[in-house]
């Protein structure tokens, strides 16, 4: 139905704008789902942010609203490129990833005993952000290169390799949460590529005995690997109130900015992120804000537009003319699965606190910019699609 | 490559397909798991969490109301309230080290008059009342120190001049006694039902009137509700609750009579004490207790050496209220519950005369009256108005005494001696009426040197040996005499009172128990009374002969042991016919009765009835009736 649509406004004699920038080819449901998280986030932020930065009430909403104008002209912009071309370069942005990362621990900015960015005119940037959608696109293109020796042990742990190297380098700087990120990316794109089951399980293994290590095994023999804050984080989340000045701290505050909205919310009356108890409230702990203003009503919505983008992503996934496209929205899918996922289990106390943002609705440059780029990859594989249907037959890997 | 092999496509495209639905199922469960945590955290737990959220936000800062106001029963002031500056220093609010804060510190040195260093050390954080609290650097700012705080407020900062009520003494040591002191509820008073409600830092009647009618005068602490901040800040006032002042306590006190007791009393500069009584209801008039003490010592934290002073025996100990604290021998004031018992056990009738010889000898041990003197045959009423001590020898010899109880002893208590009086003083005694169980228990426990012997009974006819009581007991003996029997509680408060002066509750506490005299006793006793203080061979007539208003009474004299001065003791009703006042005094190594105890108690009479003051020297109304 859709795209006999699309075909009929083929028949224009002057392409439209619309038609030129390909918006009817896009996946509109996912379009709706981004711009409404978007729009979301800055309304969130216009009403919550106000007393943040005294003199300048609409300091992070108006920084958002641009973001996120970039951002939707960053995606449309990509949409319109064939994304398989970037296959041909993906060692080149393999390589230019892992140099970006290694750029911050020469010039990065420190904050908060972390060096995770680095400051450009105006703007400062996070190479890890962007790290994640550059691994999608070279990773993806690294699977596809070995699908014909797909039970080779060696072709699971090279991709294995691939995606660890840069996830311990952001590891280092500190980025614990980016890291992990990574990693489920890294882990998704193995899974969707095929790898045989008997290599995931033993990957699960080793992932729950290096678990293991790290958080158990290392700290106890004296060799602690993880900072002392982060193993607190991620044990505090067990019982945040066990311990309500220090780590659970957060958590906590949390817990109740969220649990005092109700069904629906407390609007202005909302004290918890207006009167600062809830830490890093436009970024980490957004949800939480928006748990407490809007109540279960806006949590709720918020998590159904989350549902509805990851919908579209693997309905996409499925549909994509080629099988670069099916691990590129695999891998981006996986990367808003577990953003998400994390991020809003960490505010409602079920998931430990790891600085993971939550795309499209904490306040950032970075992490809006790339997860628009991401989007309008996924777009960019939709499109593709429209203009070269397959009907699934041609969802087949690429040779 | 994989296009040329579409089996293998096959293949490759179900096991996608698969791993899809994998995937898409690790979706859904941490889809769902979200938002049933969000359900349960907003639906189901949100007003708990609400709850906390105001917890987090709002603090409550406690307004302490203004205490009741205690007057005398004119409705004149005795105890109010003042306000005082409190200079307070937080000592985390100073400065961090360094010339900023030396330099506060020194200005507060000239403010205060406290050296640097002692200021120093003093400001130390541990040293605050609570954990990043306030350390009290001046109870009672001036006013210009004030001001000159307040005006250079920026280059102090961490101090605060807060004002607290105290409580105000307008007429200074007048009935200092009965009020009590106020201080901070105790961790473990607020455990107690009494003061349910109250919390850390509240003020509370500590003793006294203050403590036992602390629940009116307490009144209700406001609260200034503010919103704060993560950070303490304030963010705003919420709506504030009012305190609530206390209630007034009117006494039954009369100030006048009171000074004029006070004044009497304390001319011997011996320790003593007074009781003027209501017979017929058991208002106190007046209740006095040298030596005495500035109430308002307690406004301020008390230093040991202060409290050493107040409570020390050489300095007779100030503190202590003698008129319901003294455990006195009554001597023969006691002869009211002799003469009683013997009256109405049958011992002895009005008529009957005895022989005094002025000795009597029991078990070798002699026992003979005051001064030496020899009565001669003399009745019931003789013996009351001379005080002849032998007659009453022979009734303590006479009457029966066994276990814990006995003749005396059961009339003595009938008459509430021996046990508290229920007045609405905290600390009262119960004083001690002795009987053989008692003693021979103290014999067996080796803690004196002989069991319980007639001697004993004898010593208890006329009030002395081991008998022990104050001045409020004996009041309230003499007052069922004057009432006709009737035990009355003593009570010092008259009411409960709002703020403007209307009566809330009054307070009438039920009689002890009612003694139901034989026709006759009441009548011989009184008529022994009066002619002690009219007839010129009573022991008291030197003072209260020739008084228009007939007086009825009982001189006492209690031997205190070798070396120590006798102990005077009066006590008088009036008018004799129809008593609407008793009043008691002792008077420590005072003499006889006649020469200080009763002078006082002629003073207190003389205010009552506004007797014009006979320009005659305390002890030397005798010489009117020449």
């Amino acid at each position: 139905m859709e795209a006999r649509r699309g075909r009929i406004e083929l028949t224009n004699d002057r392409p439209s704008l619309a038609e030129r920038l390909r918006l009817s080819y896009m996946d509109p449901w996912m379009l709706t789902a981004a711009i409404a998280l978007i729009a979301f986030s800055v309304f969130t932020l216009g009403s919550a942010t106000q007393d943040d930065i005294p003199g300048q009430p609409l300091y992070f909403t108006f920084r958002q609203a641009l973001y996120g104008l970039i951002g939707i002209a960053v995606m449309i912009a990509v949409a319109r490129f064939d994304y398989s071309r970037v296959r041909e370069v993906r060692i080149g942005l393999y390589s230019l990833m892992i140099g970006s990362i290694l750029m911050v621990f020469l010039f990065g900015a420190a904050a908060r005993g972390s060096r995770r960015w680095i400051e450009l005119p105006y703007f400062r940037f996070q190479p890890s952000e962007l790290a994640k959608v550059i691994l999608i696109v070279a990773l993806a293109g690294f699977a596809i290169e070995m699908t014909r020796r797909m039970d080779d042990p060696r072709r699971t742990i090279r991709i294995l390799l691939l995606g660890s190297f840069p996830a311990l380098l952001v590891f280092l700087q500190p980025d614990l949460g980016t890291a992990l990120v990574l990693g489920f990316i890294t882990l998704t794109i193995l899974f969707l590529s095929g790898a045989p089951w008997k290599h995931l399980v033993a990957i699960g293994g080793v992932v729950v005995a290096l678990g293991a290590l790290v958080l158990v095994a290392a700290p106890a023999a004296g060799v602690p690997i993880l900072r002392a804050y982060q193993q607190e984080r991620l044990t505090s989340f067990l019982s945040p109130s066990a311990n309500p000045a220090e780590a659970g701290y957060q958590v906590n505050q949390a817990l109740i900015a969220i649990g005092s909205g109700g069904k629906t919310g407390r609007g202005g009356d909302s004290t918890q992120a207006d009167l600062r108890f809830l830490p890093e409230r436009h970024t980490d702990f957004i949800f939480a804000v928006i748990g407490e203003r809007f109540g279960f009503l806006g949590a709720g919505f918020v998590i159904c537009l989350y549902a509805l983008l990851i919908w579209r992503a693997l309905r996409l996934l499925i549909q994509s003319k080629n099988f670069y496209g099916t691990l590129v929205v695999g891998g981006i899918a996986a990367m808003l699965l577990f953003q998400v996922f994390v991020n809003i289990g960490m505010n409602l106390g079920l998931m430990p606190v790891t600085g993971i943002t939550l795309p499209l609705m904490s306040y950032g440059g970075s992490s809006v910019l790339v997860t628009f780029l991401a989007i309008g990859l996924m777009q960019a594989v939709h499109v593709q699609m429209r203009l070269e249907p397959g009907d699934g037959a041609n969802n087949t890997p690429l040779r | 490559m994989y296009m040329r092999e579409p089996g293998r496509s096959e293949a490759e495209q179900s096991r996608l397909a698969v791993r899809v639905a994998v995937f898409a199922g690790l979706a859904v469960v941490l889809f769902a798991v979200g938002v049933l945590r969000l359900w349960q955290l907003e639906i189901l737990n949100g007003d708990e969490y609400l709850q906390q959220a105001n917890d987090n936000r709002i603090a409550e800062i406690r307004v302490q109301p203004p205490r009741g106001k205690v007057v005398d029963r004119n409705g004149k002031i005795l105890v109010s309230n003042r306000t005082r500056n409190e200079l307070r220093v937080t000592p985390v609010e100073l400065p961090p080290p360094g010339p900023k804060l030396k330099a506060e510190i020194r200005s507060l040195s000239q403010v205060t008059g406290i050296r640097y260093l002692d200021l120093k050390k003093k400001l130390r954080p541990e040293n605050a009342d609570v954990p990043g609290g306030a350390v009290i650097l001046s109870q009672d700012l001036g006013l210009e120190k004030v001001f000159y705080l307040r005006e250079n407020r920026d280059r102090f900062p961490g101090v605060d001049v807060e004002r607290v009520f105290v409580r105000d003494y307008p007429r200074g040591y007048l009935a200092a006694h009965l009020f009590g002191n106020v201080g901070e509820v105790t961790a473990e008073q607020l455990e107690l039902p009494r003061y349910r409600g109250l919390r850390q830092g509240d003020l509370v009647g500590q003793s006294g009137i203050e403590y036992e009618y602390d629940r009116f005068l307490r009144g209700a602490p406001g609260a200034t509700r503010i919103q704060v901040d993560s950070l303490g800040n304030t963010r705003g006032t919420l709506a504030d609750k009012p305190a609530t002042a206390g209630q007034n306590v009117r006494l039954t006190i009369d100030s006048d009579l009171q000074a004029t007791g006070e004044a009497a009393l304390g001319s011997f500069g011996l320790p003593g004490a007074f009781v003027a009584m209501d017979p017929r209801t058991g208002e106190i008039l007046a209740m006095g207790s040298t030596p005495t003490f500035d109430p308002a010592i307690f406004t301020r934290p008390i230093t040991e050496s202060q409290y050493r002073q107040l409570t020390a025996k050489q300095n007779d100990a100030p503190l202590a209220n003698r008129a319901i604290q003294g455990l006195y021998p009554p001597a023969s004031t006691f002869k009211l519950i002799t003469a009683t018992a013997a009256l109405e056990e049958g011992l002895i009738t009005p008529q009957t005369v005895v022989e005094d010889t002025g000795e009597v000898t029991v078990d070798t041990i002699s026992f003979k009256n005051a001064g030496d003197k020899v009565y001669g045959p003399i009745d019931m009423v003789d013996a009351l108005r001379v005080s002849s001590d032998v007659y009453f020898y022979e009734l303590g010899l006479e009457a029966r005494a066994s276990g814990d109880g006995g003749q005396i002893q059961d009339w003595a208590k009938l008459y509430g001696l021996g046990e508290t009086t229920g007045i609405d003083l905290p600390a009262e005694t119960e004083g001690l009426v002795p009987n053989p169980k008692w003693r021979n228990q103290l014999f067996s426990e080796e803690l004196t040197d002989r069991p319980w012997t007639d001697g004993d009974n004898v010593n208890l006819s006329v009030g002395q040996g081991d008998m022990q009581t104050n001045p409020l007991q004996m009041a309230v003996a003499y007052s069922a005499v004057a009432n006709g029997g009737t035990v009355v509680t003593p009570h010092l408060a008259q009411s409960i009172e709002t703020v403007t002066g209307e009566t809330i509750e009054e307070v009438l506490p039920a009689a002890k128990r009612q003694i139901e005299f034989s026709p006759g006793t009441r009548e011989t006793l009184l008529d022994g009374f009066e002619q002690a203080l009219q007839e010129p061979t009573g022991t008291a007539y030197q003072v209260f002969g020739n008084w228009k208003i007939p007086v009825a009474g009982k001189t006492g004299t209690a031997e205190r042991g070798t070396d120590v001065p006798d102990q005077s003791w009066f006590a008088a009703m009036a008018p004799a016919g129809d008593p609407e006042i008793v009043v008691v005094a002792t008077i420590e190594r005072g003499g006889f009765g006649a020469d200080a105890a009763a002078p006082v108690v002629a003073r207190i009479l003389e205010a009552y009835f506004e007797i014009p003051q006979v320009p005659s020297a305390v002890g030397k109304s005798g010489a009117v009736s020449d």
